[in-house]
């Protein structure tokens, strides 16, 4: 299968196999003008399998929300063709409005108007606390 | 509103204020009346969306002993909550009113909702299972009062480990000292959460489980017993199975050390007979009466008094 390169952009490579439309949604590329790619289960030589996706626009990208959903994926900048940095987003030290507490003693069942707020604990193994009633939370 | 200092897990405090403050309710006990009127025109409101006794008398009386003024609820049908005001609306309303508010609400996490938009200091007393920490300074100051230190002793903790939030915020808050050993007492079925006995085993401290009353008690410089709680099951038969797991009796108390203290953080049902009420180890009540001193303390440091 043939993909075209792209301009002025990103690549978003070695994202989990199977997460690569978990990542396009969480970033609302589905909202970009823009053309946007998503290549499932190519094969990789680090990881065995990967989706990769392809962004034709220079548009601002939440590196936290990146890190959070997969520290292993690489977000390559490339302007007119050629590749400028290569960046390896962390997971971030606060979350909003990313992920929802499943307590549901959480005062975030019933209080209107405030955010969804989870701390990091673990940078291993991505797991946040709610910042109201530390319910933690891991990643499968 | 990032300089109001406020209450809402016991580790809020460092160990140097937790001193502080022992220090403060220590001079309150000595010389009540230079405190009468120290929050003369001052005002506490006491906003609880859940019912509490002790808690709530508790800080009334800290507040009137030092000269202040308390107002609130005691229960959200009387408040606008129940109209659907949200907590943080309503914690706004009353920093109109008051100087400093103790809420108490069954939702977890509320008083750090409270203390986002608080102009006032906020005290946490009490949200669900999660937080009580004037509990757990009443304990620090009813130890330091009978053993004159925190510290170098062996703790045993008896009964709901699992779902006593007592228990959790106690055990948090003397991992911060030295030479404490602690025996957990419970029934498999309530022996403390994994992530308390990961804390325990990476802060390297001396401890182990028993589910024998009777074989702990010689050992323990401090028994605190707890309440087996119907609200937090998840079910009626295995609160059943699990309510008279340990009851605490006259005799049991022989092989005791003699200057071994029992605390409860009240109410009790019947996991201390009321025989023991009148051995001199029986601290639980004094243990309330140490609430109150040790909330006064707080009052006056939170509102930068003292």
């Amino acid at each position: 299968m043939n993909i075209d390169g792209i301009n002025t952009g990103y690549v978003l490579d070695h994202i989990k196999a199977g997460k690569g439309i978990e990542v396009y949604h969480l970033l609302n590329l589905d909202k970009v003008d823009a053309t946007v790619a998503i290549i499932q289960r190519a094969t990789s030589g680090k990881y065995g399998l990967k989706d990769i996706i392809k962004i034709d626009a220079d548009i601002p990208l939440d590196y936290d929300l990146i890190g959070y959903v997969d520290s292993k994926i690489t977000v390559n900048y490339v302007k007119d063709r050629e590749l400028v940095r290569k960046i390896k987003p962390e997971p971030p030290e606060v979350l909003t409005n990313v992920i929802e507490c499943t307590n549901p003693r959480c005062i975030t069942s019933v209080e209107r108007g405030i955010p969804q707020r989870f701390r990091l604990v673990d940078g291993e193994t991505r797991s946040y606390r709610c910042v109201y009633c530390d319910t933690l939370f891991r990643e499968k | 509103m990032g300089d109001i200092r406020h209450l809402i897990n016991i580790t809020d405090l460092s160990v140097e204020e937790l001193k502080h403050l022992m220090e403060t309710a220590d001079d309150i006990i000595a010389h009540p009346e230079d405190y009468q009127n120290i929050c003369a025109h001052k005002k506490l409101a006491t906003l609880f969306f859940e019912p509490s006794t002790r808690t709530r008398l508790s800080f009334t009386a800290a507040m009137m002993e030092l000269g202040g003024n308390v107002l609130g609820f005691d229960q959200a049908q009387s408040s606008s909550s129940a109209k659907g005001e949200t907590v943080a609306d309503t914690i706004i309303m009353a920093g109109c009113y008051a100087d400093i508010i103790a809420m108490r609400h069954p939702k977890e996490g509320a008083p750090v909702v409270g203390a986002a938009k608080s102009s006032v200091p906020i005290i946490n007393a009490g949200d669900g299972g999660h937080f009580h920490p004037t509990q757990t300074l009443t304990d620090l100051m009813t130890i330091h009062r009978k053993k004159g230190e925190i510290g170098n002793f062996t703790v045993g903790l008896c009964g709901d480990l699992k779902y006593g939030r007592t228990v959790h915020s106690l055990i948090e808050a003397l991992l911060r000292y030295e030479g404490v050993k602690y025996v957990m007492i419970a029934p498999e079925e309530l022996r403390l959460p994994a992530y308390i006995r990961e804390k325990l085993d990476a802060a390297g401290v001396e401890w182990h489980e028993v589910t024998s009353l009777e074989d702990a008690i010689p050992e323990l410089d401090i028994l605190y017993m707890t309440r087996i709680q119907q609200e937090r099951f998840p079910s009626w038969e295995e609160y059943e199975k699990l309510k008279d797991s340990f009851i605490l009796t006259r005799s049991m108390l022989a092989p005791a050390k003699e200057d071994m203290i029992i605390l409860h953080p009240l109410p009790r049902v019947n996991e201390i007979d009321v025989d023991v009420d009148d051995d001199p180890r029986a601290c639980y009540f004094y243990q309330a009466l140490m609430g109150k001193y040790i909330r006064m303390a707080l009052i006056l440091y939170l509102l930068g008094i003292k």
